[in-house]
């Protein structure tokens, strides 16, 4: 491909990628109140446009017209810092998904993921782990009670959630055996999916993206009913809407993860046999891989309004004495099961 | 002990089970309970394109009545404020001039009228107190402001307009007309058994 035309299709790949993400976190914050409202026998917002789909317009208009309040005894540049921050590390993470198969156009390969790293899943774990600088920084630098426990709960749950996320992926990079996003995702074609390989590995992890993208029933760092909103309580305006709008794109990258790890990415089985073209397949491909994703945002909503919240002892005893030794269990008996035919002859000997 | 209900449940305390300490099956079944709901008919009124359907004997906003002649029917007599539970009624009373006599039926009224519609409960005990069949509740809704003040209800709002009169048939049925001639019924008397119903009712 020429360099100039890889350069401005993959501009152009970025830009669609960052358009959708906002979009569908933009939208997530409709279904949520949908959901929510149905959930609850209510009809949810009905009135800006029909079914009330602009909604989510008039609550970014609201968000940019409030009043921008930064308390006076609080650190400037960390108060703005943490919001950046938050936004930034969910927006990045987005780089490594494998949206679908490459489309050919003229005997050139159109790659729909924006870079293959042939350590996607570890740099989707370093940039994921950024993630709760962003709350860290902004509870610290409110300068206030509420705001410090609430950055305090969110950098515990995280760092105590991540080990048994890593954990329960390390089973997954044993049966793959790659740690690029793009083979995962190809490896699982067909019915090939990884959840019927590592089904815990795959519970584990759909429990720890809860934690990690401090949804119910893990929302202890913005608890309303105990911290007044924890880490943005003294937040206002566009900044408070940033931490807000991170928590919706980590949601849709938190589902598009699952979907690729676990449930095929962008693979739906019998396709095949009904198309042939590869250009049609992989934006049928795109398809799939919406339709998984958005089932997995619905999913995270629908346990939002089921489960009540952690207890904060409670959250820490799944994480540090179920979950991990669950995951380590996992891990052992993946590489038993690998290592069967050795294990087999190593008793028979 | 009967129990009064079969409501219940007995507590126990008992270990849980190994699939009872999974969770996973509860937290399953509370999200069919919480999915079922989904799906169910929901109950809300969009309001200002649908209205409730009010009950026939609904008790509204008030209306001072005038009389056939379209003299306004009140004589400040204090009686509605009187019967009050809430406080919400204040008059002030004038003396009829002579010339006005098309303007107010008797030679006392009131120059000054006010019902504070944040106070009123919309009992309907000053309609019961008047004597001179004046002041009525209606079917109609107060309406909503943005300042207490504007609650405040003068004559300008409460007296009903020569030209449009406020019809009160809708709450105003014959059995309720005949009720209210037996002030013994008013809810604010205590009833007693033994005092014999004036059937023809005038007083």
């Amino acid at each position: 491909m020429v360099f100039s035309t890889y350069i401005i299709y993959k501009a152009i790949l970025v830009l669609a990628v960052f358009a959708i993400t906002l979009l569908v976190a933009t939208y997530s914050t409709y279904a949520e109140r949908k959901i929510a409202a149905f959930l609850q026998d209510r009809i949810g917002p009905d009135r800006a446009g029909p079914f009330g789909i602009l909604q989510p317009l008039a609550d970014a208009v609201k968000m940019f017209m409030k009043e921008e309040m930064i308390p006076s005894v609080s650190n400037k540049w960390l108060f703005i810092l943490g919001p950046s921050l938050a936004m930034l590390t969910a927006c990045l993470t987005g780089v490594v998904i494998p949206w679908g198969k490459s489309l050919f156009i003229d005997g050139q390969e159109f790659s729909l993921q924006i870079t293959d790293l042939n350590i996607g899943v570890l740099y989707l774990f370093s940039v994921v782990s950024m993630g709760v600088y962003g709350i860290m920084i902004g509870g610290w630098a409110s300068n206030n009670k509420y705001s410090l426990l609430g950055g305090i709960r969110a950098s515990s749950q995280m760092i105590s959630y991540e080990v048994a996320m890593g954990l329960s992926i390390i089973a997954l990079v044993m049966t793959t055996g790659t740690l690029s996003m793009k083979e995962i995702a190809a490896q699982q074609h067909g019915w090939h999916w990884n959840v019927l390989i590592q089904p815990l590995g795959c519970l584990i992890f759909i429990i720890c993206a809860f934690a990690e993208t401090n949804r119910a029933p893990f929302d202890l760092p913005e608890c309303e009913t105990e911290l007044v909103g924890g880490y943005h309580t003294e937040y206002s305006s566009m900044k408070l809407g940033f931490f807000l709008f991170a928590e919706y794109i980590n949601m849709f990258i938190s589902s598009a993860v699952i979907s690729t790890f676990y449930f095929g990415g962008y693979n739906m089985p019998f396709v095949g046999r009904w198309i042939h073209d590869p250009n049609m397949l992989a934006i049928l491909g795109v398809v799939f891989l919406f339709v998984k994703i958005s089932f997995f945002i619905f999913f995270f909503m629908w346990v939002r309004w089921t489960l009540p919240r952690f207890r904060y002892d409670q959250l820490m005893n799944l994480g540090w004495k179920i979950l991990i030794p669950l995951s380590i269990l996992n891990i052992v008996i993946t590489g038993a099961w690998m290592m069967r035919g050795e294990i087999i002859q190593l008793f028979t000997k | 002990m009967q129990a009064l209900t079969n409501r219940s449940k007995v507590v126990s305390k008992k270990e849980m089970t190994f699939m009872e300490r999974m969770y996973l099956p509860a937290i399953f079944g509370g999200m069919m309970i919480t999915f079922s709901h989904f799906f169910r008919r929901k109950p809300t009124i969009k309001y200002p394109e649908q209205k409730r359907e009010f009950s026939g004997i609904y008790r509204g906003q008030h209306v001072l009545k005038r009389d056939e002649k379209g003299a306004e029917r009140c004589t400040a007599c204090g009686l509605c404020a009187v019967a009050c539970p809430a406080e919400a009624i204040t008059m002030v009373s004038a003396e009829r001039k002579p010339g006005e006599e098309n303007l107010y039926r008797e030679e006392k009224y009131a120059a000054k009228y006010e019902i504070n519609m944040l106070r009123c409960i919309f009992c309907g005990d000053c309609e019961e107190a008047c004597p001179k069949e004046a002041i009525f509740l209606t079917d109609r809704q107060v309406s909503v402001y943005g300042q207490r003040k504007s609650f405040i209800y003068g004559k300008d709002v409460l007296v009903e307009s020569k030209d449009s009169p406020i019809d009160l048939a809708k709450r105003q049925t014959p059995s309720v007309k005949e009720f209210k001639l037996h002030k013994e019924f008013g809810h604010n008397q205590t009833y007693d058994k033994n005092k014999k119903v004036n059937a023809g009712g005038h007083h």
